[in-house]
């Protein structure tokens, strides 16, 4: 058969550029409270559609609504408000103080808080995140030390990684925080192992992996699928799509799919897609999860669909590849601003509270950086020692990294 | 059959040696597995073929049935996978010792092995670790073309944080398995495929010996360990130095027999952490030495061991060092005898280092 046209090659294009209009229209947003919610013994097949909608919980006047309302107290939204908006503060300071050469490098949550935060709060004590670089509500939310996260940051001579790591490469064992590669999706997998080995054990422990939208195209991410599909490992396979990889827009790595959810379908991953902005929806959706995993029914997949409102970090300026006010344009608004209206609806906030609240955070973030400070930042102050070089490569030093230490003088 | 000087290391009691079995060298890795498994809980063995079939070259024949299947199991055909779900096995307190069906197809783990197995401790100053063994089939002479034939070592010990272990008889292979298993850090088993059912000497047109007859493969039933770092003397010798390890340690000595050159044979076992006291001292008393590997010349290990006898033994040195390897090519098929660094390319090597005034 002869083809009447020559073949065309195909590059998807995000639907607007710098100078364009920015245009959501392609994605669609159900209203909130209209999508069911299963029993977490749901067979996967029974639940396709729910991979190519979104679960919503607070609507536009900041009620929640419908199936999917979590059990929180106003308290315990109260705390989950406090850590998100410790989270942009302290982005904000890092952001500022990197571009004071306080440090090399530093990566904002701006727009995705409630995704890491909501997560921590459904997780349990003992069980074991794999995150990327985006994630740090997960320590936020786990009450874990904002000045150690800062000498990370800085490099100084209190960081708890002696100065080899990356600004906010953290690693906490103690706060279920696994040690961040760096190197995109490779931990997406480990994840997996780490729940199989909780299952080898019978234990009661789950895993969490996290992924971006623009890495679940390595090849990690599928071993991964395959693997806790094949042994229904106890984890929680978790895609952020926060539409931008760096200046890659989300349709590069989708493709065909539809959505990054339905990536789990063909699995047989039960697959969830949710309101990334919405505190109580993903909140919600992960206590569903986590659930799920506990009680040894195996592995979900859930897409948080969000908006990288900031830069993907600061070596990155988004406006060279993307309309300057698409983040504006973003319709499922901002995580901070929801949750806080929804507790002013609910009664249970105020402008007043909220505005002494960012006060508060503020002046608590501002003395946990003076704290950071005095021991040094990446180019002044306390160091780590030239010695940290030659440690933990291995156990035991061995001969020929003696003999390197002994050239460098230490 | 070359006369082998029996140096045994370990914890095995002389008593336990009077009664020994002999072992193949997948016997002895099976045992070593079976062993490691019996002691420790945390043990769990996994990789292609591994669990109910016992393994392509049967190493893993039976744990399933004595473990059970969380213990010993098949897994998808993911390198990737089985790699970096053993590191987050590792991370979480297991003891895994993962299979690769050959050497020749880890390259989709290679990230999951350099960019997280060798710096987990590393990044995270020790708050997460990495015990974990990566065992795969390395080497040529059986006919395996250029994807079942490869020696990609140098590949690993050019990474910071791995080690990286060649045994070369059934003994070593089960004492330096079990010191594997239970070393802290991510190790990477190398086991020379051509080694499995018997010694070989290069000389693929003679009959084929069986492990029975040789007397490494004398190997305790129970619990030893052969340190990782150490290196054995084979052969002592006065005229030059052979660093090898693998098959090469008996192509060595086969070599060294036809040429009736007076060699010391060092086996390495372990490439890193090397064992360079031993190599230093034997060079700095022949004054000559030749670095054997089937592996490819360039950026081979040999590029690493003969840098090192220079810097350490250059006022000895009466010659260059010379490397015999594999050829800077694929692995071929046909032309399989004609790659492999055999008895004749190092008898040759042989004559000519002695000979260098």
């Amino acid at each position: 058969m002869t083809s009447p046209t020559p073949l065309h090659f195909h590059v998807p294009e995000p639907a607007s550029r710098p100078g364009g209009k920015p245009d959501f229209s392609g994605v669609s947003i159900p209203k909130a409270g209209s999508v069911r919610r299963p029993p977490v013994d749901v067979l996967p097949e029974e639940i396709r559609d729910l991979a190519y909608s979104i679960i919503r919980v607070l609507n536009h006047e900041g009620r929640a609504i419908g199936p999917w309302v979590p059990d929180l107290s106003q308290d315990e939204l109260v705390a989950g408000l406090r850590h998100m908006m410790t989270l942009r503060t302290f982005d904000a300071r890092m952001q500022m103080a990197q571009r004071q050469g306080k440090t090399s490098f530093y990566m904002q949550h701006t727009g995705e808080e409630a995704v890491s935060c909501a997560f921590r709060i459904a997780l349990g004590p003992d069980d074991m995140n794999f995150p990327t670089y985006r994630q740090a509500g997960l320590l936020i939310a786990h009450d874990y030390p904002l000045v150690d996260m800062m000498c990370q940051i800085y490099s100084n001579e209190h960081d708890p990684l002696k100065g080899r790591q990356l600004p906010v490469m953290y690693s906490s064992k103690k706060h279920g925080f696994f040690s961040i590669s760096g190197n995109l999706a490779t931990q997406f997998v480990q994840a997996v192992g780490w729940a199989m080995a909780s299952a080898i054990k019978r234990n009661h422990r789950i895993a969490a992996a996290w992924i971006g939208d623009g890495s679940t195209a390595e090849s990690d991410f599928h071993a991964a699928l395959v693997f806790a599909s094949t042994y229904k490992a106890p984890v929680v396979l978790n895609v952020v799509n926060n539409q931008w990889a760096i200046s890659t827009f989300q349709g590069i790595a989708r493709g065909g799919s539809g959505t990054f959810a339905a990536r789990g379908l063909g699995f047989g991953i039960p697959a969830l897609r949710v309101d990334g902005n919405d505190y109580l929806a993903t909140y919600a959706v992960a206590k569903w999860a986590i659930e799920r995993a506990r009680l040894n029914l195996g592995p979900t997949l859930i897409e948080y669909v969000t908006y990288r409102a900031g830069a993907h970090s600061t070596s990155d300026d988004p406006s060279a590849y993307r309309p300057k006010h698409e983040s504006e344009e973003w319709p499922l608004g901002d995580p901070v601003i929801r949750l806080k209206q929804h507790l002013i609806a609910a009664g249970a906030w105020s402008e007043e509270r909220h505005k002494q609240t960012e006060a508060e955070i503020l002046a608590t973030v501002i003395a946990a950086q003076k704290e950071a400070e005095a021991f040094g930042t990446l180019h002044s102050g306390g160091k780590p020692s030239a010695r940290d070089i030659f440690e933990d490569v291995y156990a035991e030093l061995p001969p020929h990294l003696r003999r390197q230490r002994q050239q460098i003088g230490v | 059959m070359p006369s082998y000087r029996r140096i045994c290391v370990g914890s095995a009691s002389r008593s336990e040696f009077d009664a020994m079995p002999r072992m193949t060298m997948i016997e002895a890795i099976r045992s070593a597995l079976d062993v490691s498994m019996a002691r420790n809980d945390d043990v769990v063995v996994y990789g292609e073929d591994v669990g109910f079939f016992g393994g392509v070259f049967r190493c893993t024949q039976g744990l399933q049935q004595k473990y059970g299947v969380s213990r010993c199991f098949d897994a998808p055909i993911s390198e990737c996978g089985i790699v970096g779900t053993a590191i987050g096995m590792a991370a979480y307190g297991l003891r895994p010792c993962v299979e690769l069906q050959f050497a020749d197809y880890m390259y989709p783990a290679y990230d999951q092995i350099v960019s997280e197995a060798a710096r987990l401790r590393y990044r995270s100053a020790g708050d997460f670790t990495c015990p974990l063994v990566i065992r795969m089939p390395t080497g040529g002479g059986i006919f395996g073309g250029q994807t079942h034939s490869q020696s990609p070592e140098a590949l690993f010990t050019h990474v910071a944080g791995l080690k990286t272990v060649v045994p070369s008889n059934p003994y070593d292979a089960k004492g330096l398995l079990i010191a594997a298993i239970e070393d802290p850090d991510p190790v990477i088993f190398l086991e020379p495929k051509r080694l499995y059912n018997g010694p070989f000497d290069g000389h693929h047109d003679r009959p084929v010996t069986a492990w029975a007859k040789h007397e490494l493969s004398e190997v305790p039933e129970g619990h030893y360990t052969t340190p990782l770092g150490k290196a054995v003397t084979r052969r002592a010798g006065e005229a030059v130095t052979i660093l090898a390890y693998g098959t090469m340690v008996h192509v060595a000595l086969a070599a060294v027999e036809e040429t009736g050159v007076d060699a010391e044979v060092i086996d390495l076992r372990t490439l890193l952490p090397l064992d360079l006291e031993t190599i230093a001292a034997s060079v700095a008393k022949t004054g000559r030495c030749i670095v054997l590997h089937e592996a490819t010349l360039t950026s081979g290990f040999g590029a690493e061991l003969t840098a090192l006898v220079q810097e350490h033994c250059f006022y000895h040195l009466e010659a260059p060092v010379m490397r015999v390897t594999g050829w800077d090519t694929p692995y071929p098929h046909a032309q399989e005898w004609d790659y492999f660094p055999g008895p004749s390319r190092l008898g040759q090597a042989l004559r000519d280092i002695v000979e260098t005034r």
